[in-house]
């Protein structure tokens, strides 16, 4: 019998569909490779076996009466850390939220659970979502099963390494600055940022309000395209979300068509700056699109090279906001400071966020403070709101000339552990190619492009479309995908190497 | 230059209500003046005349009727409380009256 | 520490002979929605604590807000009958601060883009002048929790152990309306003051917006006061009175901060910028906070919500709901009733407008109606302690009973005989009057026939009335109308008596 861990999340669903196998089994497979691998890779923060189990079986039973049932029904799903999820712990990767279980379910929460999909678990992340390689995890990295030395990308890095691990099919993440593409490029997996508005935020910690979206995390474009149809789409409790049908994605992925299609590289984040073998993978994969009938145009967005700064004065002056709450008074972490006695509740607030967030945390805190703070806002938010808006016009002037645009979608491949946790501008860099997205709302997609040469480790070929045109980034991303396994013979996750199964003690 | 002073990190960090200690305040002042040297270079573009973009999607008038929803119960809301009593949020004592 | 020896202050005479007082008033009203501002939670008074309150209104975690349709309405109408003019694209915006009894840490309100601005509302003072308040603007925000100070001797902020919070309050709607500084009311200032939130609490009922009720926090008062030289042009620094809680309070407070500054001022000193706590048993303030880097309040437009646009055609469909202003309803009713300024006062103090306004519809004459809500049934509910709208009786009935007196069928003291059957619940007037058989006797023969009974039995009285001394008939006329079991009319009685003894 097939190894249910290896199948994509539309070949399990088929499985369930002719009743070849059920969902109980297929969260079982899951949950056992959780059990063997997880100790490696570490990709879970929290595992839900019994209530996952529960859900499966629920699923099976509808699908036994007879009950109307979705594409990914019974298909199990990793939530990153990030998410609300009632009855779960919600820590977000942080100190602070340790043991906190939210009394509500994010929307899109309540959506998987309404389509049937099994929760497996939480994904671990940076804390908060800051950070590339989720190093800055209050609860320990996770581990790049291409290479367990090496970071899985950040900050969605425990939903990334799940499902490159094959713990699980699907993953929800969430991508700020690039938090779902970036470790999926370096993972070999696919990731999805939808246009801003497209998923519900209510129920996602918020980072920078203005730039955060959740998306799928997944190992094909049509799995990705089939769990954004069943997250997406507009929702009464976020005032951003989008009041339309969410875009034919699936549609195309299944058609996987880009005759005629016009790709425009942007010159200012390709090229110089990026590793030769994630260069060299991108310039083949362009070439296999044009093979495919694509049309090759040049692009320049002059104002991208702006981006990265203005993208570190708006997330950390929103976020400086968003982390405010957490201040021990009605949940989470709460200390007294050294030696006071009977401290007042702002010597509480100030000593309970001391000890309760992480460096990379209070780094962005302070800095947000300061840019939001009299006589320097104009100089910095204001500015950086000004900078975002000519990115926006860049886009929009690139969009006049190509119908999609491309890029490799990190600079380098997975880097290891340890090697840029304590130089954050190092670590900020990673983000170059993925923020201009975040800043203007439109929505981006990273599939694999191939291995590196000089390292064997996998690269990230970066797919934009305009603001609510998500379906074809989702029709770009799957012509190049088929092309790809066309080409190798196989997906290529199969180039990884096995992890060994161990007993592991949690 | 230093653009950012060990002195303006701390008090940056007590406006964030951060208690951050002597050490913590070495090693992320340093750091910190070098992010704010970089992030400061969105200045070197000229946009004075252009609008500054808070919203990636322009909507407006998004609003909800006036309708009450169930609200959770008390044990709900104090559920994840550090510390409770008399069905109300233990907060330490409050020094100054808003 | 607020527990600190009595402030220094000059008489209030001697402080305006050389000062001119500025103010600025800003007040908050809650809205009287049934939801919060940004979240599906019940507003509804008095509830057990931490009841009304969900993942957005309690801060949790990844919760976001959503605006309350009608609380923008509400905030367009109080706008619009402050004569401001209505922002046609604006925003919320975070005001960043620590404080446990705000769940997010930052209250969401307006900040450079209020939602009215440009406005004022003229204000009848006690010498029968109008004084002109111009409003700077009127914008949304939310309410905070409210916080049970335990320990400590007096259940007060300071001296207390720990703090107990409710978050019911947190996110009610709150309207902020901020004025103008106050300029040339001179001696009149504290009049100014408390007439001003006098009008706009009866503006806010007017427009039924909010219950207005001071008393329980739905309406608050922060009173900003300066002090500049007379004759000079550049404001002093101002003090502000957090929390004033009536509309006397608002006098007084003001007064009190004018003969303070006024000794400071005098004694060499100078003002310190804070905010300044008023105690009602005292009559005084005390110091609070004073202005800080804590007030760097590092605002920014909120990224959880969109802007707000009134359409034209919104904006104009809510002017057409404005009711008349009070001020010109007033002058308009006084003149068609014909009340004196004296009158009218009395009616006002009594809030009785509406109800008066109602009854002279049903068919009441103003005098009558002016004399049964503010006389009779003011009496009665003054004695028991109630209020007239306690009682079951309606402007129609108090019309019908003006009816039934001026038909002749009932004298006033069977009128308040049946105003008791009224209030007793056995039906209308006419009902308790034909049930009690409460009638006036209209045969003349029965009454002719008392009152020559009655000169008969009471020679001495009759022939004083003879001689002259008139006012001695009021003795004979309460004999007839004993001897008449009280169902006769007076006026009749008093007429035939006159006639057979002068």
């Amino acid at each position: 019998m097939t190894d249910i861990t290896r199948l994509t999340a539309a070949e399990i669903a088929d499985r369930l569909a002719a009743q070849e196998i059920s969902s109980v089994e297929a969260t079982q497979a899951h949950l056992d490779r959780i059990a063997a691998v997880d100790g490696d890779v570490h990709a879970f923060l929290h595992v839900d076996a019994e209530g996952a189990l529960a859900a499966a079986r629920e699923a099976d039973e509808r699908r036994a009466r007879g009950d109307h049932v979705g594409a990914l029904t019974g298909v199990p799903i990793a939530v990153k850390d990030v998410v609300a999820t009632q009855g779960q712990p919600t820590t977000a990767g942080s100190r602070m939220l340790e043991g906190w279980v939210p009394p509500y379910d994010a929307t899109l929460v309540t959506r998987l659970r309404a389509a049937g999909m099994p929760i497996l678990g939480k994904t671990n992340m940076d804390e908060f979502a800051m950070g590339s390689s989720t190093e800055h995890s209050a609860y320990g990295p996770s581990h790049n099963p291409w290479d367990l030395e090496r970071t899985p990308g950040g900050s969605g890095g425990g939903s990334s390494a799940a499902v490159a691990a094959f713990e699980a099919p699907l993953a929800i993440g969430t991508d700020t600055g690039g938090s779902i593409r970036q470790p999926a490029a370096v993972t070999g997996t696919v990731g999805a940022k939808p246009t801003y508005g497209g998923v519900s935020r209510y129920g996602l910690i918020a980072l920078a309000s203005s730039l955060d979206q959740a998306g799928p995390c997944t190992r094909s474009v049509l799995d990705a395209a089939l769990l954004h149809e069943v997250i997406g789409g507009h929702d009464p409790m976020d005032s951003t979300s989008i009041e339309a049908p969410v875009p034919p994605v699936v549609e195309a992925a299944r058609r996987a068509d880009v005759t005629g299609m016009r790709i425009g590289i942007v010159k200012e984040i390709s090229g110089e700056g990026f590793q030769p073998g994630v260069q060299r993978r991108f310039e083949e994969s362009v070439q296999l699109l044009v093979d495919r009938g694509a049309e090759v145009v040049e692009v320049s967005c002059p104002t991208f090279s702006q981006g990265l700064a203005a993208y570190y004065l708006i997330l950390p002056s929103e976020a400086s906001s968003n982390l405010a709450k957490f201040d021990a008074m009605r949940y989470g972490l709460r200390v007294g400071p050294q030696g006071v006695e009977s401290p007042s509740a702002e010597q509480v607030m100030a000593a309970s966020r001391d000890a309760g967030f992480g460096d990379e945390v209070k780094r962005r805190i302070i800095l947000g403070t300061y840019a939001l703070s009299s006589g320097y806002y104009d100089a910095y938010y204001g500015q950086a709101q000004k900078v975002r808006t000519l990115i926006a016009r860049d886009f929009a002037a690139a969009f006049e000339k190509a119908d999609v645009l491309v890029s490799p979608t990190a600079p380098t491949t997975a880097f290891r552990l340890g090697e840029k946790i304590d130089d954050p501008m190092a670590m900020y860099l990673n983000d170059i190619a993925t923020i201009p997205a975040n800043l203007a709302g439109v929505p981006g997609l990273s599939l694999p492009s191939g291995v590196a040469d000089e390292d064997g480790l996998p690269t990230g070929f970066q797919v934009l479309a305009p603001a609510t045109q998500d379906h074809l980034m989702y029709g770009v991303g799957a012509a190049l995908e088929a092309a790809l396994l066309e080409k190798w013979g196989g997906p290529v996750l199969a180039k990884a190497p096995e992890l060994t199964a161990k007993e592991t003690v949690r | 230059m230093s653009t950012l002073s060990r002195d303006e990190v701390a008090h940056v960090a007590m406006l964030a209500r951060i208690q951050l200690t002597d050490a913590e305040l070495d090693h992320l002042a340093g750091q910190l003046d070098q992010i704010v040297e970089f992030v400061a270079g969105v200045g070197e573009i000229a946009a004075d005349d252009i609008p500054p973009m808070s919203h990636p999607l322009p909507l407006t008038n998004v609003t909800r009727p006036d309708e009450v929803r169930p609200s959770l119960t008390a044990d709900q809301a104090l559920a994840n409380a550090p510390a409770s009593e008399l069905q109300r949020f233990e907060v330490p004592r409050i020094l100054d009256e808003d | 520490m607020s527990v600190t020896t009595a402030d220094a202050v000059l008489p209030y005479d001697e402080a305006l002979a050389t000062y001119d007082p500025v103010m600025g008033l800003e007040v908050h009203v809650e809205l009287g929605t049934a939801t919060k501002m940004f979240c599906g939670c019940s507003t509804t008074f008095g509830a057990d604590p931490n009841t009304q309150t969900c993942p957005v209104c309690l801060g949790l975690p990844g919760a976001l807000p959503v605006v309350n349709a009608t609380a923008v309405e509400s905030a367009v109408r109080i706008g619009l009958a402050l004569n401001c003019q209505i922002a046609q694209w604006c925003r919320f915006a975070r005001k960043n601060y620590f404080y446990p009894d705000m769940p997010k840490n930052f209250q969401t309100s307006q900040y450079d883009e209020p939602i009215a601005f440009e406005g004022y509302l003229d204000v009848d003072l006690d010498d029968g002048s109008t004084f002109r308040v111009e409003i700077e603007r009127a914008h949304m925000e939310e309410d905070t929790g409210k916080s049970l100070h335990v320990g400590g001797s007096t259940g007060r902020i300071h001296g207390a152990e720990y703090s107990l919070v409710d978050y019911n309050r947190a996110g009610i709607p709150l309207i902020e309306i901020v004025t103008k500084p106050i300029l040339g009311a001179g001696e009149r200032a504290p009049e100014v003051a408390r007439a001003y939130v006098s009008a706009l609490r009866d503006l806010l009922k007017a427009l039924d917006v909010s219950d207005v009720k001071m008393e329980q926090g739905s309406m608050r008062c922060d009173a900003n006061v300066s002090l500049k030289p007379r004759g000079a042009e550049k404001l002093g620094t101002r003090t502000e009175t957090k929390n004033v809680n009536s509309l006397r309070s608002v006098e007084r407070a003001v007064r009190y901060e004018i003969c303070r500054h006024a000794a400071v001022l005098n004694g060499g000193g100078s003002i310190l910028q804070e905010t300044r706590h008023w105690h009602e048993d005292t009559g005084a303030t005390t110091s609070g906070r004073p202005k800080s880097d804590a007030d760097d309040y590092r605002y920014f437009p909120e990224p959880d919500l969109v802007p707000v646009a009134p359409a034209h055609e919104l904006v104009e469909r809510l002017r057409g709901t404005l009711p008349e202003p009070p001020a010109e309803r007033r002058k308009r009713l006084q003149a068609a009733w014909g009340y004196s300024d004296l009158e009218m006062r009395d009616v006002m103090n009594a809030g009785a407008v509406g109800i008066i306004e109602e009854t002279v519809a049903a068919g009441a004459s103003p005098a009558a109606a002016r004399k049964w809500w503010t006389g009779e049934l003011a009496r009665r509910a003054n004695a028991e302690g109630k209020s007239v709208s306690d009682f079951n009786v309606t402007p129609a009935y108090v019309a019908e009973l003006d009816g039934l007196v001026g038909s002749g069928r009932l004298n006033d003291s069977m009128a308040r005989q049946v105003l008791d059957g009224v209030i007793a619940g056995e039906g209308s007037p006419t009902a308790v009057a034909d049930a009690r058989g409460l009638e006036l006797v209209q045969d003349d023969g029965a009454l002719e026939a008392a009152v020559d009974q009655v000169i008969a039995a009471n020679p001495d009285v009759a022939q004083k009335v003879r001689d002259g001394k008139v006012q001695a008939v009021g003795a004979l006329i309460g004999q007839v109308m004993k001897a008449m079991k009280g169902q006769a009319d007076a006026g009749k009685a008093r007429e035939l008596l006159l006639q057979r003894l002068t």
